[in-house]
């Protein structure tokens, strides 16, 4: 278990690489009893509803402090645990296992400002070797095209997202995997890989035709090598960044379009299982949607032997409960996705809901129906959460209408703006289309913690830098990064990139600010909407954020004594990505409509002006007779058959 | 006889109140978050302080404190790249309630609308202007007025339009569009196309300068009904203050205006749900938006709401005024390169011919620090008045202006003093300078705010044309005084009264004069309004080398 690793505190860079996909769910999972025994006898269990008694709560932690040792065996704690950082803390299970398996699970969490988040996991796993084996052909739950993409392309790691919308952190606090507006691509490739940058481009072009994305718009002129912000999060621990690529495209809108072949990577497709709740007139219809594919190498069995490719895909989507809701407060997965469920999906392993209940120990936020008997904790982000769990693999979960619809009903209204420990912001400064400056705040709402981030940020050439005028500032004071990385743009070949690792002092909001100048392009570098003005992507923060675990002084209330006395614990701190928003900058913009006044004018003065010159100029004049008459023509017709000459 | 009745207590009692500048009511800040907050918006405050370099006596305000209030609502699925603004201004009283409200209920409706792709800004500033002001310099992280602003903690990116709303009664029976801004700046016309084509389809009626648009064109009356609605824009152009709130999103490229609801006599009502309805249908419309406001006109005027004037066609009208300097300016050229008749007098001749710089330069530098003290005594020596003369702050600056105006009349002697005696040539030279300065000035000028230029061209280039040292003293210098920068303002005063149909008498107008010229001092170190710098710095000079001209020995 990550326990192993307590009081072990790592240079940031490795740490960077622990970057858990979702999150760590460190967990310890789960019934009242044994797994089986509570599926056996859920019904007893399930009329003791989930609002809990103080004595049944500490009859539970009895409970899952006692089956602890044995969950960490058993095939339910692989759930999604995958803590890739060395490969001998991994925990895998000890059964023997298909060649190729899938799961599949919802997390249902109601936040803080009254929305709801939805976030959907599907996990595949295949014990197979696409670089060593020449060639792959048989597949089974893994998807074909991305197989092959894989061994085409000597992919070792690629993480792809479409995102719709901003994720609202002061709203909605961490999601459990976050990306930036538009479409994200990074890929790590194998260190066999020659051509990198041609490889990349192409991979491009083929994910843009799998994903019907406008990925073809990746090139050399988005695209950087981070030295420092991405690490791979397989097995595998070559990290020259050579081999790595990463480009962002804020502008890429994500629709249906998007959603449909990424339903068809999976096992079930959308007849069965969870996935029948994907229905994109419902999840367009929200605050906020991203789905991702995740293809990264894991390590098979606990020594590493062997390693096996996983894919995971994901899908997060909050919902607006005041728009679709009508003042009523409640949620139902019918109100969500406009469908529910009757079954797992036949092919996975394990196929379950979470709802998050932290935040309703006693019932009094909300009530849940049906009530479910299963109960689990984990460690995310930071914080230790409960969730109610429905298994859907059991066919007890359906009840007797054969149907599984959960629902939830608010009591108390909504809360305030949350203050996530990390959250950053950006935005432009200045007025007037010669100069600008580029903003970034960092927030560190931590009471007595610092710690440090890393920024990357990107932007395109036609903002020129003025990289001596950057400055960070915490506090009033000036704060120097401990690194730097600059590599400066070259006009339309490559934007600059930027990382840093800046301390953020404790309770304190950070400053970046950089200057620049906007590039007056050749006017067929325009877009075809020059006036909506052009893009800046998202700057990346990456930061190993001390847990609200570890912030909870007085922690040990219900602990056993002997470990408690040191702050640092396995969660005491966890690894958090943040985007800024996008940026949209206006370049100087010629009135486009004046080359095309231009033009017709010039065109029009030519061709009547010159043409008519020119034509006086080159033609030859020579006086034409007169056409003869009719009856000459007549005679000369006669005179012709008869052989002799005309008149 | 009370307390008031002797001016200088009063005027003491009225300092100490404005200097406290006691909110006597300000605004429910508490209340406002709360309500936004209600209505599902993110809520943010930002307060601000400023002190004015002297104090306001129209809006008795000398220290300005306060607290802007805005909420955004987040459009579904938006990367938080655009943004509109729909702003009202909270001021003590009910002087402009009825917007705020009308707002808040906007912000409840649109809530639940979920056609939205921009972030939606709900603004509700305190101090009118001051406030706004503060809040676009923190919304773009500049400053250039010195204003003393907390940071915003939300954005919602580039602002692509904004309209602000003066409603201070719940029914009204038309609503005025305002148009100018700072400087003279102008939104795009298709803002203004939007709102009218908005009160059609509602059938509301709706106004241009506060005038109706009439039907009959071809009449008279129409005629001098649509003049008088363009006159009265190119007044309000040319003064290059902020009409509305909205003047001062234009600096920042944002297109802008003020909606505002007028309550006359008229029996037909239009209620605020109408209202409501505009302002949805003109939000929706700007929502849609692809791009910004770019594809109609940026400078243009207007006879009536659906009638404009473009730039293609009153340019012409300013180039024929311009010509004429540039003529006369041709003419002394070739006069001087010419050689005059030979004369028996050869030595007198060389003289003559090559006049000396000092001759030229004199005249220049001494009337630029006239123009320079013009511009820095008036507030930098207002305690001093305030101390040495019975008046307020604000007369203090006032008095000290026309008083340095005054006394740079007075130059002529002073720069002969200095410089040798003038020669025929000399003015010459000196003309030539000046007309092709005027010339470069007024170009320039009438390129960024045409109005402004246009009325500096029209009082400015016949005495810069007749101007000589020859022409009869007396007569000239009272066409020149006449037609000289201040007396141009005190006529605009008088013609804008008449225009808006509220004549004054001599008396009122001269108060009325006063206050304006404090006001666009105020509106300088306020808003950074450029038009009393260019008037102390540049026009005024460019006048006194004229007055020079006339007075030249």
């Amino acid at each position: 278990m990550a326990a192993h690793r307590c009081g072990f505190l790592p240079p940031l860079f490795i740490l960077c690489a622990l970057s858990v996909l979702t999150v760590t769910w460190t967990q310890e999972t789960i019934p009242l009893g044994s797994h089986r025994a509570a599926a056996a006898d859920s019904k007893p269990t399930d009329t003791k509803s989930v609002a809990q008694t103080t004595e049944q709560l500490a009859v539970e932690q009895r409970q899952w402090e006692a089956t602890e040792v044995e969950e960490a065996t058993s095939a339910a704690a692989a759930v999604s645990k995958q803590d890739n950082s060395s490969p001998e803390d991994v925990v895998q299970t000890s059964t023997p296992k298909p060649k190729d398996e899938f799961q599949e699970e919802l997390v249902v969490r109601p936040l803080h400002s009254g929305d709801i988040y939805a976030s959907f996991q599907f996990r595949t796993l295949w014990q197979t070797d696409f670089t060593r084996e020449r060639k792959v052909s048989h597949y089974g739950l893994f998807p074909k095209s991305l197989g092959q993409v894989i061994s085409k392309f000597s992919v070792r790691e690629l993480h792809i997202s479409f995102t719709q919308g901003y994720w609202r952190t002061m709203q909605w606090g961490q999601p459990f995997l976050s990306s930036p507006p538009g479409a994200e691509l990074w890929v790590w490739f194998q260190d066999t890989v020659t051509d990198v940058d041609g490889t990349w481009k192409e991979l491009a072009n083929v994910l843009s035709g799998i994903f019907c994305a406008s990925l073809n718009f990746i090139d050399s002129t988005n695209t950087v090598q981070p030295t420092a912000s991405f690490k791979p999060l397989g097995i595998g621990n070559v990290t020259d960044h050579r081999f790595l690529r990463y480009a962002t495209l804020p502008r890429e809108i994500v629709c249906t379009e998007n959603l449909t072949p990424w339903k068809k990577l999976l096992p079930c497709g959308t007849k069965a299982g969870l996935a029948v709740l994907l229905k994109s007139e419902k999840l367009f219809h929200s605050s906020f949607y991203s789905q991702a594919v995740h293809i990264r190498p894991v390590c098979q069995d606990w020594q590493c032997k062997t390693a096996s490719w996983e894919l995971r895909q994901t899908l997060n989507v909050v919902f607006d409960l005041h728009n679709s809701g009508q003042g009523k407060r409640e949620w139902s997965l019918f109100k969500m996705f406009s469908r529910t469920l009757t079954e797992a999906c036949p092919l996975a392993s394990t196929s379950k809901i979470y709802i998050d209940v932290t935040d309703n120990p006693e019932g009094e936020q909300f009530e849940l129906s049906p009530a479910t008997a299963l109960l689990s904790q984990a460690v995310v982000l930071g914080d230790r959460r409960t969730f109610s769990v429905y298994d859907l693999t059991q066919q007890i979960t359906f009840g007797t209408v054969r149907s599984l619809n959960v629902l939830m009903r608010w009591k108390s209204s909504e809360g305030d703006m949350l203050r996530p420990l990390l959250h950053a912001e950006r935005y432009v400064a200045g007025y007037g289309l010669q100069t600008g400056e580029i903003h970034t705040l960092m927030y560190n709402n931590h009471p007595y913690r610092s710690f440090p981030v890393l920024l990357l940020d990107s932007v395109p050439w036609y903002l020129r830098m003025y990289i001596h005028t950057l400055t960070v500032t915490s506090k009033g004071k000036d704060n120097k990064p401990s690194y730097i990385h600059y590599q400066p743009s070259k006009d339309r070949v490559r934007p600059h990139l930027l990382e840093m690792l800046v301390q953020l002092p404790p309770n304190s909001v950070t400053e970046v600010t950089v200057e620049f100048e906007r590039a007056l392009l050749k006017w067929t570098e325009y877009t075809p909407d020059p006036n909506h003005g052009f893009y800046v992507g998202s700057s990346v923060i990456s930061s190993l954020v001390p847990s609200l675990v570890a912030l909870d002084t007085n922690s040990t209330w219900q602990r056993p004594l002997f470990s408690t006395f040191f702050p640092c614990k396995e969660e005491s701190s966890y690894f958090v990505r943040v985007y800024t928003e996008p940026l949209l900058v206006n370049l100087p913009t010629p009135d486009f409509s004046m080359p095309y006044n231009v033009i017709c004018l010039t065109c029009t003065v030519v061709a009547v002006g010159y043409g008519s010159l020119y034509n006086l100029l080159t033609r030859t004049f020579q006086i034409e007779e007169p056409s003869p008459g009719l009856a000459k023509r007549l005679a000369n017709i006669i005179r012709r058959m008869r052989g002799v000459p005309p008149l | 006889m009370g307390l008031l009745s002797d001016p200088n207590r009063r005027r003491a009692l009225i300092n100490l109140l404005t200097r406290l500048n006691a909110p006597i009511c300000g605004m429910p800040v508490d209340w406002l978050v709360k309500t936004m907050q209600a209505r599902g918006l993110e809520v943010f405050t930002q307060s601000f302080s400023r002190t004015l370099p002297f104090p306001d006596e129209n809006k008795e305000r000398y220290m300005v404190k306060g607290t802007n209030v805005y909420g955004i609502l987040r459009a579904p699925r938006a990367p938080r790249t655009e943004a509109l603004v729909l702003s009202a201004s909270c001021s003590p009283g009910d002087e402009n309630n009825q917007a705020v409200g009308l707002l808040l209920g906007l912000a409840q409706y649109f809530r639940n609308q979920i056609y939205f792709a921009k972030d939606l800004i709900f603004l509700v500033n305190e101090h009118d202007l001051i406030g706004m002001q503060a809040w676009l310099e923190g919304y773009h992280h500049t400053n250039t007025t010195g204003m003393d602003w907390t940071p915003l903690h939300g954005r919602g990116g580039s602002i692509q339009a904004a309209l602000s709303l003066e409603l201070n009664s719940h029914v009204v029976t038309s609503l005025d569009l305002v148009l100018e801004g700072l400087n003279g700046q102008l939104p795009n016309l298709d803002l203004a196309n939007l709102f009218y084509a908005f009160c059609q389809k509602l059938s509301v009626l709706c106004t241009i300068e506060g005038k109706l648009q009439r039907n009959d064109w071809d009449s008279v009356s129409g005629y001098s009904q649509a003049v008088q609605t363009m006159m009265l824009m190119v007044m309000k152009q040319a003064s290059g203050r902020p009409w509305g709130d909205h003047g001062l999103f234009l600096r920042y490229h944002i297109e802008a205006a003020t909606i505002k609801g007028i309550n006359s006599f008229r029996q037909d009502k239009t209620d605020a749900t109408t209202i409501g309805r505009l302002l949805e249908g003109m939000y929706r419309k700007l929502n849609n938006l692809l791009e910004r406001l770019h594809q109609s006109y940026f400078f243009y005027l207007m006879p009536s709401l659906s009638n404009f004037v473009s730039i293609g066609y009153y340019m012409p009208a300013f180039g024929l005024l311009a010509v004429i300097l540039l003529l006369r300016a041709l003419d002394l050229w070739v006069q001087l390169v010419t050689p005059p008749p030979r004369n028996e007098e050869r030595v007198n001749d060389i003289a003559q011919s090559c006049p000396g710089v000092l001759s030229i330069l004199i005249p220049l530098v001494i009337s630029h620090l006239t123009g320079v003290a013009l511009y820095m005594l008036p507030v930098r020596f207002q305690e001093m008045a305030v101390e040495h003369f019975p008046v307020s702050e604000t007369e203090a600056v006032v008095l000290t202006a026309i008083a340095v105006y005054t006394a740079g009349l007075a130059l002529p002697h002073n720069t002969h003093r200095y410089s040798s005696e003038g020669t025929e040539q000399g003015w010459r030279v000196l003309k030539l300078v000046a007309v092709l300065y005027l010339a470069v000035l007024l170009g320039c000028t009438a390129l960024i705010n045409f109005s402004l230029g246009f009325i500096l061209a029209l009082t400015l280039v016949p005495v810069a044309a007749f101007v000589t040292p020859h022409v009869p003293k007396v007569l000239s210098a009272f066409a020149l005084v006449f037609l000289s920068p201040a007396c141009t303002l005190l006529f605009s005063v008088f013609f804008y009264q008449e225009l808006q149909e509220m004549p004054v008498s001599f008396q009122d107008g001269w108060i009325l004069y006063l206050s304006v010229i404090s006001q666009g001092i105020l509106d300088h170190y306020l808003y950074g309004s450029l038009v009393y710098p260019l008037i102390a710095l540049l026009v005024y000079p460019c006048w006194l080398l004229f007055w020079n001209i006339l007075f030249w020995k």
